[in-house]
């Protein structure tokens, strides 16, 4: 016990917070090396959200065609509308092979080619020489791919015998005077006890957050835990307003259909029964880029070429495919489709949306996933001790726009240069933990009494639905500077409520209504970097596609937003267009 | 819309002295579709009560539960399949935590208990291992378990002999690994299973692959075991 908290204080050399995909490759790293790790979690390792990632992970192991790092680099940095910076796409291109090798080793049941190699499907954005053709780069397991990857990650971490704390909620991140990263405070679900994990070197892999939007693939679970606590902590978060919409969300359920579907020939359709794609992107049709395609079927909604009596949904059809390659390839997207949508996509084609997937910015890092501030007009600044990878970072690998496949792609990456990072930062630390300041816990017991004794309050499911409202009506697939101008305020409206949820129920066992209203503690933050982001960028660039800006604006606007959560202020830094190795990719007009 | 009717069990040990079955009404609207929806709903009502939940897909396998006396995931089950009231109670079996939460703790030591990773002492070549499609498909119906424990929780044998009989998907678990033909293990898990509790609880009752809501088949898998146990003493 420390005298001036009452928290329990547990110490490791590293902590993780965040037990999906990155989470799981970076405590490989740490557990092997013999570091005293732990890794908390929200939920048992195999409920993260990386388990419902279908369609593959992208690496030129050219085990169809010839295929290579540099074509894949292209494809990126071309998918990310010029934004992502160039130096950690080529370092994440080039461990492709590398990544993906190690994780078959792990015994992950990959699909197989008869020559008995990693089976390999087309995918959006995926081409050969320089954006030429499609190439076969996805490495697929059936439609499961991310079930596959995450169980077979949790199996490698049992025989290196991480130690897990599972179901608990991390609460703060703890800085010094200094800046350093001291750990976090966490509760314990099953209990409701507060800890301290204090550690040399933390590593947030906290996924997503697509649930600040109404309509979302994303689980429940992804509430951007990790992006709250970081901006509570005095990080900005980077390039907040990109968000990608999937196109093929189930109409009314949101359950994502994987673009493999169109990898394996899958077309879309509009009610006229047309292949519209061919009219938005002559050469890549239906496997153009997300945003490209999700723009396209937002357009054929507007103009009134929707399915179904309120012509709000298109088709994605494949009943002109072998129903062996949909029993073989895509059992997964099948069983959706029959549970989620009442449809066979053997006998009938699958309603669907774009829908809000993904989020591109993130917590600052460089592409050893160390977390990196402004400062003095360098942008490089490494915050000691703190570590960011997967969906929760921005490194940034995605930019605009993120390529299909290169998520799972990021944490395998990310995850692993992270932990090797630990390792090395932890071997050159002192063998003592530094001091934690009087006062480190302040900032969660006072969220945790302020909930506690909240009287009058407003009700936490109706608050975060406002948001989540907020979000989808204002920040959607095509943004208008009216409707961003009332999203901001309407956003800060929602926030005054956030900051008085009241939860009736008090227990202290297994209490998920508190967990649920500070998980809305941490939606919000993203909610509103996301909207004050957006509605600062004047221009269209992947995923932001704004209307009174319909073009990409280099001159101005090729940078990388900064939002800091004291004052909502924006600062913005240069695109690192250099990459580690090879030449530039030079900017260029973006077409598919 | 129209009124569903459901019973509940109910239990916080921070303030009941014992169990009970709570029955609550739930207003459904058109768009809900599973369990899981209206359940969702239910705790906008009252926010106390307390269940695991995360993809609302069936594939975290987060939210199992005991639904009209059989056990199933709450995002997967239709509700018009569901006679009412509709009754939940937390997967029997298994310690309650609280309301529909049970502890799962025994259920995980048992798959643990496996070695569920590939073992394969070669170094490993510089790509990867090569595996034909046909030994590759020996792995469907295998690896897609979910571990949301229906099926150990609706076995007798797991019911009376948690701590020693593996139970169904830890049985399954085990399989996928012996069946794969980068596994170098086969005698050394065939060993770890040569118990009369550990794979010889199994008494062929197949309930367990009645509840799986993967459709998944874990009798099979634990008979293929026994026949390679047998063929070894030959």
């Amino acid at each position: 016990m420390n005298k001036n908290t009452n928290l329990t204080i547990r110490k490791f050399d590293a902590i993780i917070v965040g037990a999906g995909g990155a989470g799981l490759r970076a405590a490989i790293q740490l557990s092997e090396s013999g570091l005293k790790t732990a890794v908390i979690s929200k939920v048992f390792p195999t409920r993260s959200h990386t388990v419902a990632a279908q369609g593959g992970v992208a690496a030129s192991l050219g085990n169809s065609e010839e295929d290579s790092w540099q074509w894949h680099m292209y494809d990126t940095v071309k998918g990310s509308d010029w934004l992502g910076d160039q130096d950690a796409i080529e370092f994440m291109c080039r461990k492709a092979n590398e990544v993906v090798v190690e994780l078959e080793h792990y015994g992950m049941p990959f699909d197989r080619l008869d020559n008995g190699k990693i089976y390999q499907r087309p995918f959006g954005g995926h081409m050969s020489n320089f954006g030429e053709k499609p190439v076969r780069r996805a490495c697929a397991a059936a439609d499961r791919t991310g079930h596959a990857m995450l169980h077979a990650m949790y199996q490698r971490n049992v025989k290196a015998n991480t130690q897990f704390f599972v179901e608990w909620m991390a609460l703060d991140l703890v800085r010094d005077g200094e800046g350093q990263v001291l750990g976090v405070t966490a509760m314990e679900m099953e209990t409701g006890e507060v800890v301290m994990f204090q550690a040399k070197a933390t590593l947030f892999a906290t996924g997503g957050a697509g649930r600040i939007y109404y309509s979302s693939t994303n689980a429940f679970i992804n509430t951007g835990d990790g992006l709250g606590m970081a901006a509570r902590a005095g990080i900005p978060l980077e390039d907040m307003e990109f968000w990608q919409f999937h196109p093929t969300g189930v109409a009314g359920a949101g359950v994502l259909i994987t673009e493999g579907v169109r990898g394996e020939g899958g077309i879309l359709r509009n009610s006229a029964g047309e292949r519209f794609m061919e009219r938005y992107a002559p050469n890549a049709k239906d496997l153009a880029s997300r945003d490209v395609v999700s723009r396209a079927m937002a357009t054929e909604i507007k103009e009134g070429r929707g399915c179904g009596p309120n012509k709000d949904y298109l088709l994605l059809d494949l009943t002109h495919l072998d129903p062996k390659t949909i029993m073989q390839r895509l059992p997964g997207i099948r069983d959706i489709s029959i549970q989620f949508a009442g449809s066979d996509p053997i006998k009938e084609p699958i309603p669907v949306v774009p829908t809000a997937h993904y989020m591109m910015g993130g917590i600052p890092t460089n592409y050893h996933g160390q977390v990196v501030l402004s400062m003095d007009g360098r942008h490089d600044v490494v915050v000691p001790g703190f570590y960011a990878a997967g969906e929760c970072a921005c490194a940034s690998v995605h930019g605009a726009n993120r390529l299909g496949t290169n998520s799972l792609l990021d944490l395998l990456v990310f995850g692993k240069s992270a932990g090797e990072a630990m390792v090395e930062d932890i071997k050159a630390m002192p063998t003592a933990h530094r001091e934690l300041a009087q006062g480190a816990f302040d900032k969660t017991l006072a969220r945790l009494s302020r909930l506690e004794s909240q009287k009058s309050g407003a009700n936490v499911h109706e608050v975060g639905l406002a948001m989540r409202r907020v979000m989808q009506d204002h920040c959607g697939v095509f943004r208008f500077p009216d409707m961003l101008a009332q999203g901001v305020a309407r956003i800060i409206e929602v926030e005054q409520q956030v900051r008085v949820t009241e939860v009736k129920d008090k227990s202290q066992v297994f209490n998920t209504a508190r967990l649920e209203a500070l998980e809305l503690d941490n939606l919000i933050e993203v909610a509103k970097a996301t909207m004050v982001s957006a509605e600062a960028r004047r221009e269209s660039r992947g995923a932001q596609a704004r209307e009174d800006y319909p073009g990409r604006d280099d001159a101005n606007w090729l940078k990388h937003t900064l939002w800091y959560r004291d004052g909502s202020r924006l600062d913005y830094k240069p695109v690192q267009m250099k990459p580690l190795s090879v030449d530039s990719i030079e900017l260029k007009t973006r077409v598919y | 819309m129209a009124t569903l009717q459901f019973k509940i069990y109910r239990y916080d040990p921070d303030k009941d002295e014992k169990p009970y079955m709570e029955e609550v009404t739930v207003e459904r609207e058109e768009t809900d579709r599973k369990l899981l929806d209206v359940l969702v709903k239910l705790k906008y009502k009252d926010d106390s009560i307390a269940f695991r939940r995360s993809c609302r897909e069936g594939v975290c396998g987060s939210d199992a539960m005991n639904i009209n006396g059989k056990n199933g995931l709450a995002c997967l089950a239709d509700i018009d399949d569901l006679k009412q009231p509709i009754v939940l109670r937390p997967l029997p079996g298994l310690p309650v935590i609280r309301d529909l939460i049970v502890d799962m703790t025994q259920f995980f030591k048992q798959y643990h208990s496996i070695k569920p990773y590939l073992i394969n002492n070669d170094h490993p070549p510089e790509r990867e291992r090569l595996q034909s499609p046909e030994d590759r498909e020996e792995l469907n119906g295998l690896y897609e378990c979910i571990l949301c424990a229906c099926c150990s929780a609706t076995c007798p044998s797991f019911w009376w002999n948690p701590d020693k009989f593996v139970g169904p998907a830890g049985l399954l678990a085990a399989y996928r690994f012996i069946a794969d033909t980068r596994d170098e293990a086969t005698n050394e898990r065939l060993d770890n299973l040569d118990d009369p509790y550990r794979l010889f609880r199994c008494h062929t009752i197949m309930s367990c692959v009645d509840a799986c809501p993967k459709g998944l088949n874990p009798t099979k898998a634990i008979g293929k075991i026994k026949d390679l146990m047998v063929r070894r003493l030959i």
